[in-house]
């Protein structure tokens, strides 16, 4: 039997200000996790993926993180996506402290 | 202290011209990030999990104020108004932009420092005894030689695609604290029966994956022929380190695969080769860069005021006992400066810190300040009779906890909060160690205590060497700590034991204060520091405090 897809977001760094982006539904990156787009199907994730690994003027190190669909947007399942979402535990930097 | 000659000053200028128009052609889509990452990596800038981060070497752990207080000032205009010191003796800015890093690298040139060889497979920044020059134990001072390392191993042609990281670490003193069995390569300065200056070489130590404790290649290496020496390591382990597998590249997997004895024969062989070719420029050099390290004018002054008081004020009392050190020279003292204040980030100084320090080291220390590896900051020289107002201004700045050596001074990698290795936090869990025996006001009861986190397997914190070692994995997708214990980071150096199944995030610091606990009641005396007690009574009674005394528990763990 096929193992379950989870779902997934493709996020990475951007070029220039080196901080966590997510690929949107219309193939813009954003910063906020809430914006990604969900991918359910996992051949449309691998397409998705190499396009978007194509775009090295925009971005590095793209991958698929996994997810879990919320009514209010996707939520990282693993403690590391959480973190990059958010930015580091020890002062209110990155993320967590740009009004959003 | 050393100055750039012409041809470093031009060097640095060319070297971060090119770093420039890299960056250019990488932002202009010229160069693809494979192109460009070997490139950042070589001049220091990585990519962290929120930002980039820029690595800025201090060569043997050595800053003038001035250099400090540039550091400050890139602080404030590109970061974050603060910087990380780290166990390396390199200093961390976490938040550049990737257009900012050359005009960043311009002004560290400004003040003579650059982040060349702060990464890559390369002869990374030398490091050496953070008390070198002042410590009443030395035989001699251990920076000329690193300086002379740095000098022939910067742009090194043959040693610019290495196997893997070489890391070299010197120290003077027959109290090693510049961790020099962890290295790839231990220097310790030595004479011989006849009282010629020497070195002991010790070969293939290292922490990470597979933690090696360093072992003797030569028991006695003369002065002049260093460089051949070190030169014939190198090439040995180039032509022998394992390029297939980068686990195994590391020179400590060659030492061991091979044997010291090996090892040693094949590098007596090379240095054979290699000696001649060493006509005496490389010792020339040497003389001059050690002119350039003359120890200071130290003034002859009554210490009335430090008597005083040490007499009086108990706080300074407190900070006096644990923070200083003994210096050569008479009415001196070496002073440490913590930055782990309790619940503080390890290793963190924000930009005014950094500038106060400038300040105390112009007005009181000879203009000098050294970065240790255990991510303090140190004025090597000072008057005792200037004490009381060094301590005044570090309080006034939040800079004059009294831990060095205890419990609190606790060396973290950045871990998960900065590192995109990392599979756990460690700055957290610092901070909450810090902070609960603080709390508990245990600290100096417990006295002489090393703990040091790392956040993954690559041992960045060096756990593998404190006398409580925590490392933080990823179990099942929740940050699990394992513990280890008798570890040891100086000369009698030691691999730390591990204690049994990790623990969560919530368990890690009771687990700790478990482990503290066992030792306050196991000790003979309260002179019988925590690493000599756990020596005497072994694991037992710390595993029967973690776990409990069946089986049964631990397994729940
Ligand atoms: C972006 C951050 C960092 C990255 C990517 C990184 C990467 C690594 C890796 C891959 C290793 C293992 C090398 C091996 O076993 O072959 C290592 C070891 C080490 N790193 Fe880091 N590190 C980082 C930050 C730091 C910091 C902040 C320090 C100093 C506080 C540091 C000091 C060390 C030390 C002392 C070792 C172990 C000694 C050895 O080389 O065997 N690193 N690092
Ligand atoms: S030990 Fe791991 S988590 Fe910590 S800095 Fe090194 S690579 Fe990163």
């Amino acid at each position: 039997m096929p193992a379950i897809f989870t779902p997934k977001v493709i996020t990475a760094n951007a070029l220039l200000e080196g901080d966590v982006v997510y690929l949107t539904q219309d193939d813009t990156w954003t910063r906020n996790l809430k914006d990604a787009d969900v991918l359910t199907d996992e051949a449309d994730a691998q397409i998705r993926l190499i396009d978007a690994s194509a775009r090295t003027s925009e971005v590095v190190g793209v991958y698929l993180a996994d997810v879990s669909p919320g009514k209010s947007g996707p939520k990282p399942t693993h403690f590391r996506e959480a973190f990059r979402m958010r930015g580091p535990s020890n002062y209110p930097h990155g993320k967590q402290s740009e009004a959003l | 202290m050393y100055r750039y000659t012409d041809f470093d000053a031009t060097f640095v200028a060319e070297r971060n011209a090119q770093f420039r128009a890299q960056v250019e052609r990488r932002i202009d889509g010229s160069l693809t990030e494979d192109e460009f990452k070997p490139l950042r990596l070589m001049n220091g800038l990585y990519l962290q999990l929120h930002a980039y981060m820029l690595r800025v070497a201090i060569p043997y752990g050595t800053l003038s104020s001035a250099q400090m207080r540039q550091l400050a000032y890139i602080a404030e205009r590109w970061d974050k108004g603060y910087g990380h010191f780290t166990t390396r003796q390199n200093i961390q800015f976490n938040w550049p932009t990737l257009r900012d890093v050359p005009d960043m690298l311009d002004a560290l040139a400004e003040v003579q420092m650059h982040a060349i060889q702060t990464s890559g497979n390369t002869i990374r920044n030398v490091t050496a005894d953070h008390f070198a020059g002042a410590a009443a134990d030395e035989i001699a001072d251990p920076r000329p030689v690193a300086e002379l390392i740095r000098q022939w191993s910067t742009d090194h042609p043959e040693f610019q695609f290495l196997p893997r990281k070489f890391k070299i670490a010197v120290t003077g003193s027959p109290n090693d604290r510049a961790v020099t069995k962890a290295h790839d390569i231990g220097l310790r300065m030595v004479r011989n029966d006849a009282g010629e200056p020497g070195f002991e070489v010790i070969v293939g130590g290292g922490l990470g994956r597979t933690p090696m404790i360093g072992k003797v290649v030569r028991d006695f290496l003369p002065e002049a022929d260093l460089l051949p020496y070190l030169e014939a390591v190198v090439s040995v382990w180039n032509l022998l380190g394992r390029r297939d597998n980068k686990y195994k590249s590391r020179i400590k997997i060659t030492v061991h695969e091979h044997g010291i004895d090996d090892i040693r024969a094949r590098v007596e062989e090379r240095f054979a080769l290699l000696r001649p070719a060493f006509t005496g420029v490389d010792q020339q050099l040497f003389a001059q860069i050690k002119a350039d390290f003359a120890p200071p004018a130290f003034a002859d002054r009554d210490t009335g005021p430090f008597d005083l008081a040490y007499a009086n004020d108990p706080v300074f009392r407190s900070w006096a006992d644990t923070n200083l050190s003994a210096h050569r020279a008479p009415g001196h003292a070496i002073a440490q400066i913590s930055l782990k204040a309790h619940g503080a980030t390890p290793g963190d100084a924000t930009a005014d810190q950094m500038r106060v320090m400038a300040d105390l080291a112009e007005r009181y220390g000879h203009d000098e300040l050294r970065i240790s590896h255990e991510q303090n900051v140190v004025l090597p020289h000072v008057h005792k009779a200037d004490l009381p107002a060094i301590h005044a201004a570090l309080k006034d700045a939040g800079l004059a906890t009294a831990n060095i050596g205890k419990i609190s001074d606790i060396i973290a990698c950045p871990g998960m909060d900065y590192c995109a290795l990392a599979t756990a936090r460690s700055i957290p869990i610092a901070q909450e160690i810090a902070t609960r025996f603080d709390q508990l006001k245990l600290e100096h009861e417990v006295g002489d205590l090393k703990i040091k986190i790392s956040g993954c397997i690559n041992a960045c914190g060096h756990h593998h060497v404190g006398h409580i070692g925590i490392l933080g994995l990823d179990r099942a997708g929740v940050e699990n700590y394992q513990i280890t214990l008798g570890g040891d980071h100086t000369e009698t150096a030691a691999i730390g034991q591990r204690t049994g199944p990790g623990f969560s995030a919530d368990e890690i610091v009771p687990a700790i204060e478990r482990i503290v606990d066992t030792y306050l009641s196991e000790r003979d005396s309260a002179e019988e520091t925590f690493i000599d007690t756990f020596r005497r009574v072994g694991m037992t009674p710390f595993k029967t405090a973690l776990y409990g005394e069946s089986d049964k528990k631990q397994k729940a763990a």
